[in-house]
């Protein structure tokens, strides 16, 4: 379990104090799969990456299975089980996909083991698996080998910043399916998606709604998603190229 | 053959993957000595009689076959100059492994300058692989400067692999090609310093005829407090296409200056160049450590990839 309490994150602009996350306090309990939606610019993302460990909190405390994380760097989080889908995966130059999904495993695992979680995240594995994790792959190739370095490491917390920005819409239905597939398997662990695809949020236990920084509403999805249908917060496939690729 | 020691056998390994006596024609150069030697029905390797060297025939046709000649030294205060020269004949299709290995626990220097020259005949492929190595804690430096020269002929190819990631103090590398009609050339280079070591790359290719073409690109790292030079020059004397790349990556108080030189003196010349040098991308750095990796470990995993 997750909890987040009084959580703040301010930076430094042009000499002016900017509050990115306002007080926010909640708890994402074990066996859930919960989706994180809001206007762009709500602070979505900041919130994920101070979960990871990417960003450390100005004040207040994020407790994971009843030890307290706030000051750990990203390393010891990520051993402790927490994994982190990146919004725009990260290229190398020379690391293959072998490799990464080598490193995410922690151990020397087999080349059927790694075609396995290419394969979960729909590739045909046999023509990844050797590929440079660099720009000759696109962005849907990317982003499921994102997602497949998380499945890997085998997490009880999973974060995906924004799965859906910057693929095609082909490789987004896809991608919902390994979502719903992931919630089937969820047992003893949980997962957070940040997301505004409607499609996203109606597979999730439970929703989000992150405003200016601040929490302004939470509950089941049958409590939260219909008065999101139709905003920002909660788009349709054809509407997905207007919101997508929001870097917060 | 003359028996090695174990530090010149670990040196062979490291600089020509060689465990054991290699398949096809060689010879191994063992402190200024020939350790052993075989020459085959295609390729012959003689000694030459008026410097210290080798002179290494291929017969045209010849297809598949292997030469290795690597050099270990492991005597402190050892300087040789030694010149090869290959012959390649027409339709050959060769592997050529050099390549230096230094051990000196010494206090004097140990220095190898290997000049290497490369006549390929028509239609003929190489590949070349040479790798530097260097150990052993004395105060005395291990020194290599290596020239290679390579002339070309019609429709011949020719592929150099240049790696030395370890424990060569100062290193002045000297590359030059003369390429005629649909010549193709391609170098891959891989260097590593650390500490306060120094290297110095130069490469002047000449793409004389119509057709020809050259891709040579450097992968670079430089720790500590160490130098790099890397100067490629390419000429465009014909319609040709010609392509340098110095990609590289610097950490400590590691310095390097990429030199791009591109001379077009045919209107149908097609000449590129790309630099890059930077510190090991943050968000490189971030993925890896929240796959559980500590900061050095990704690191270390950013480098070996870059270097492959």
């Amino acid at each position: 379990m997750l909890e987040l309490k009084n959580l703040c994150f301010t930076v430094n602009v042009d000499g002016k104090e900017k509050n990115i996350i306002k007080n926010i306090s909640l708890s994402v309990p074990d066996n859930k799969m919960v989706a994180v939606t809001g206007p762009n610019g709500g602070g979505k993302s900041t919130l994920a990456k101070l979960i990871a460990g990417i960003e450390h909190a100005s004040s207040g405390k994020i407790i994971y299975n009843g030890v307290d994380i706030t000051d750990m760097s990203i390393t010891d989080r990520a051993k402790l089980g927490i994994g982190f889908a990146f919004q725009q995966p990260v290229k190398f130059k020379g690391i293959t996909v072998f490799d990464l999904l080598r490193i995410a495993s922690g151990k020397r695992i087999s080349v059927k083991e790694a075609c396995e979680y290419l394969s979960s995240v729909g590739l045909c594995a046999r023509d990844y698996i050797n590929r440079e994790v660099n720009a000759s792959l696109s962005g849907g190739e990317l982003k499921r080998i994102e997602i497949a370095t998380v499945i890997a490491r085998g997490t009880s917390l999973s974060l995906f910043d924004e799965p859906e920005a910057g693929i095609d819409l082909w490789s987004f239905k896809n991608l919902i399916e390994v979502f719903r597939r992931m919630r089937e398997m969820i047992k003893d662990s949980s997962i957070i998606i940040i997301s505004h695809q409607e499609r996203i949020l109606s597979i999730a236990d439970e929703i989000i709604v992150l405003k200016d920084g601040e929490l302004d509403r939470t509950g089941t999805r049958d409590e939260i998603l219909p008065s999101l249908i139709g905003t920002s917060s909660a788009v349709t496939d054809c509407k997905m190229g207007a919101v997508n690729g929001g870097e917060e | 053959m003359m028996q090695l020691d174990e530090i010149q056998k670990r040196l062979l390994y490291e600089v020509a993957d060689l465990h054991a006596v290699p398949e096809g024609a060689y010879n191994i150069r063992s402190n200024s000595q020939s350790a052993g030697r075989r020459s085959t029905e295609n390729i012959e390797i003689v000694s030459k009689t008026d410097v210290s060297g080798l002179e290494i025939h291929i017969k045209p046709g010849t297809k598949n076959e292997s030469v290795h000649i690597p050099v270990v030294m492991t005597e402190s205060g050892l300087k040789e100059v030694v010149y090869n020269d290959f012959y390649i004949g027409e339709d050959a299709d060769v592997v050529i492994v050099a390549g230096c290995g230094i051990d000196n626990c010494g206090n004097q220097d140990s220095q190898h300058d290997g000049i290497h020259r490369f006549f390929v005949e028509k239609n003929a492929r190489v590949k070349y692989v040479e790798k530097h190595y260097g150990s052993g804690d004395g105060k005395g430096k291990r020194i290599l400067n290596p020239v290679t020269e390579v002339y070309q002929k019609e429709n011949s190819s020719v592929t150099m692999e240049m790696v030395q990631i370890k424990g060569v103090d100062d290193t002045e590398r000297t590359t030059k090609a003369e390429l005629d009609k649909g010549a193709k050339l391609v170098v891959r280079e891989r260097l590593m310093t650390h500490g306060d070591q120094r290297a110095i790359s130069v490469y002047e290719v000449e793409l004389n005829g119509k057709a020809s073409s050259a891709d040579v690109v450097s992968r670079s790292v430089a720790r500590d407090d160490s130098y790099q030079k890397f100067d490629a020059k390419i000429i465009g004397n014909a319609e040709c296409t010609g392509h340098t790349e110095c990609d590289s990556i610097i950490m400590d108080n590691g310095r390097i200056l990429a030199v791009p030189g591109l001379e077009a003196n045919c209107i149908d010349a097609s000449l590129v160049h790309e630099a890059a040098i930077g510190k090991i991308a943050g968000d490189q750095l971030i993925k890896l450590m929240t796959l559980g990796l500590t900061e050095a470990e990704a690191e270390e995993q950013i480098i070996n990839g870059f270097l492959r």
